[in-house]
């Protein structure tokens, strides 16, 4: 029931969110509608990280505790993870070819999303691939945990190779130099893809939770 | 510390007397150089160019190989559950097998070194202590990840295949510090010139070791 309200929830703020990227929030004057594109591509990548965090967290919980409820966590955020990721690249690669002009480039932050995308693909594949619940759990949580601590250490790699993309402005230190308008839309897309993630979480959990049970 | 020796031990000498893995490996690298060179064709100045990557994708091509055997040799020799029922910390199996492989690496790639100055007339000698630490730092961070995947590997299906598709992603940043940091130094430059690549090699390091060593015990259990 609860699941059911999130999903409602978070539907509803899908389509304010789409509202606001397309009614509310003005066009802007260099790009143009292109611009339109950060709706989805900056909400998906910070979602992304969140997930990420959680694949961490219950990692880290299943090698402390031993519940599987832990290992499911980490189970439900990869997936939307490793999702929010690619929506991630291919909106910012769909913005690039007429901004940048180019639908790829080396530089520092597509190369370390990219990156990041792969460890977390490797991580669902490694899953995939190990029956017995209690081992794939283990397995799992040592890459989750060796992903995650490897996130900072790709990120520098990546930074000090080669630099392209504006630096962050919503998560750097400086305030935001973003339109209020502009700011608003993505927040409220923001709120939406966080929403968006914790359903799927809700029900992916749910979801192995049944399987683990059938199996078990 | 003394367990993490008598596996090094352990395994150097069954190495020693079967001299399977690194005959194959040194064989592997020499058909590696005919490779680079059918790639690359007969022009010295691109061969020179291509040297620091080139010389990265033979070690990790070794590595890939060689990690992923450091636990397959137990299963094969049912010495498994042996290795695990040994008493004390698993951490020390782990660093007897890292020990193992950095040892094994250090030879391959000493002979890939020989062998790249011989069939491309290079020479390191000006350079060959930069570049030693610059290696030993890579290596480390290669091994320190490759041993604890092949140890998580080594009991699944279609290993040989996850095994590369889990590691190579994850040691992105060592393969960029290292190749850039290898680049400086056989230009001739000092090594402080790449003193940030340097550190975060060895912070790198550090962090994938002690990953190993904290997550280890999880890894071997079953």
């Amino acid at each position: 029931m609860a699941i059911r309200v999130l999903g409602w929830l978070a539907v509803l703020a899908l389509l304010a969110g789409l509202g606001a990227a397309f009614g509310y929030a003005p066009r802007e004057a260099v790009q143009g509608n292109v611009q339109r594109i950060m709706y989805l591509h900056v909400p998906a990548v910070l979602t992304a990280y969140l997930a990420f965090a959680l694949v961490f967290a219950g990692s880290l919980g299943y090698l402390l505790t031993r519940r599987p409820g832990w290992d499911r966590l980490a189970l439900a955020a990869a997936e939307p993870g490793v999702l929010f990721t690619g929506i991630t690249i291919a909106s910012g690669s769909i913005w690039g070819k007429p901004t940048w002009g180019t639908w790829w480039t080396w530089d520092a932050r597509l190369t370390s999303t990219a990156v990041l995308f792969l460890v977390y693909v490797g991580y669902l594949l490694l899953r995939g691939m190990i029956d017995e619940p209690d081992r794939r759990a283990r397995a799992a949580a040592v890459v989750g945990i060796l992903g995650a601590a490897n996130i900072p250490i790709v990120h520098f790699s990546v930074k000090w190779w080669r630099a392209l993309h504006q630096p962050s402005t919503i998560l750097g230190p400086e305030p935001s130099p973003i339109a209020a308008p502009i700011a608003l839309a993505l927040f409220v897309n923001w709120v939406a893809f966080t929403l968006l993630l914790f359903y799927l979480l809700a029900k992916r959990t749910e979801i192995a939770r049944l399987e683990d049970m059938h199996a078990g | 510390m003394r367990r993490a020796w008598i596996v090094v031990w352990k395994d150097v000498l069954s190495e020693r007397r079967s001299k399977e893995t690194l005959n194959a490996l040194v064989f592997f690298a020499l058909l590696l150089l005919f490779v680079f060179q059918f790639a690359l064709g007969p022009d010295r100045a691109r061969v020179e160019a291509a040297l620091p990557g080139l010389l990265w994708i033979a070690f990790v091509l070794a590595g890939l190989l060689a990690f992923g055997r450091t636990f397959l040799v137990e299963r094969e020799n049912d010495c498994w559950e042996g290795l695990v029922l040994a008493p004390g910390d698993r951490s020390a199996i782990y660093l007897g097998k890292l020990a193992g492989n950095m040892l094994l690496m250090a030879m391959v790639e000493a002979a890939l070194l020989i062998l790249f100055a011989l069939f491309f007339s290079l020479d390191f000698t000006a350079a060959l202590p930069a570049l030693a630490l610059v290696l030993v730092l890579g290596t480390f961070g290669l091994a320190a990840v490759g041993t604890l995947f092949g140890a998580l590997t080594a009991q699944l299906r279609a290993r040989e295949l996850l095994f590369p598709v889990l590691l190579l992603p994850a040691v992105v940043p060592v393969l960029l510090g290292a190749v850039t940091a290898t680049q400086t130094v056989l230009a001739g430059q000092p090594l402080a010139s790449a003193s940030s690549w340097v550190t975060l090699l060895a912070a790198a390091d550090v962090v994938y070791l002690v990953v190993g060593l904290l997550t280890f015990e999880f890894v071997l259990e079953g």
